[in-house]
């Protein structure tokens, strides 16, 4: 079970929602993906496409201008 | 005979059984599809609709582009970029200004977005009777990034079973 780090911090959309499908895509199933990102709207669209995909949510939390999402396919 | 109606009816049982399954587990279901006509060449225009197909993949739905009359242009090689803006071109003036600014916001290229469209595995579909009009070879476009050729029935064929269907 690998963790697959995503960085999109500075991008805004559509890039965040993409670079998440894109490291989904590539995950094994259990495999854990923790997408770090400042875009307000992503911040609530994520879990949107998590859920959308049946992605779990395992935390979301903001740390100052960031935020962080974890999903486990 | 009677088996066959039978087996069919239960065919048919058997999907919208799993149909309402895949509802109740509030997934959305994978063949979910948007389909874009780009009718326009605008540079403005052509961000949006590969904005919204991307977004439409990221969300799990299969997306398709089909690009027709002055959207066939941005297809040609070197072609992407070329558009006017849609409003306050001011012979490229305008269009220098917004793409100033969009670079200021980070926001993608055309060529990352399109490129992320086809890595998402959406599909891109040029216009033939354009072509025809317009005197535009196959050899004139990007091909590499071109799925099929086709005209209305091709798109009709495309938009028959979409949730989300727009022409921009």
């Amino acid at each position: 079970m690998a963790e697959i780090k995503v960085d999109v911090r500075g991008e805004t959309c559509p890039v965040p929602l993409v670079e998440m499908r894109k490291a989904l895509r590539k995950a094994d199933p259990g495999d854990i993906i923790e997408i770090t990102g400042t875009h307000p709207a992503s911040k609530k669209e994520i879990p949107m496409a998590a859920q959308a995909l049946s992605v779990k949510i395992i935390s979301e939390e903001q740390l100052k201008n960031e935020w962080r999402i974890k999903l486990q396919k | 005979m009677e088996n066959q109606a039978a087996e069919v009816t239960l065919i048919i049982k058997t999907e919208v059984l799993n149909k309402v399954i895949a509802e109740a587990k509030g997934g959305i279901f994978m063949s979910a599809k948007t389909t874009i006509i780009i009718h326009s060449g605008d540079m403005d225009k052509l961000s949006s609709a590969l904005i919204i197909g991307n977004g439409a993949l990221a969300m799990g739905m299969e997306a398709s582009l089909y690009f027709t009359f002055w959207g066939l242009l941005r297809l040609k090689k070197g072609g992407l970029n070329k558009g006017p803006l849609s409003k306050m071109h001011m012979f490229g003036l305008g269009k220098l200004m917004i793409k100033s600014r969009m670079k200021k916001a980070n926001m993608a290229s055309l060529e990352r977005l399109m490129a992320d469209f086809k890595e998402l595995g959406g599909k891109i579909i040029a216009c033939e009777m354009t072509m025809e009009i317009m005197g535009v070879k196959p050899s004139d476009l990007q091909e590499d990034l071109i799925d099929d050729y086709g005209a209305v029935g091709t798109y009709i064929q495309e938009a028959r079973d979409a949730d989300i269907t727009l022409f921009i």
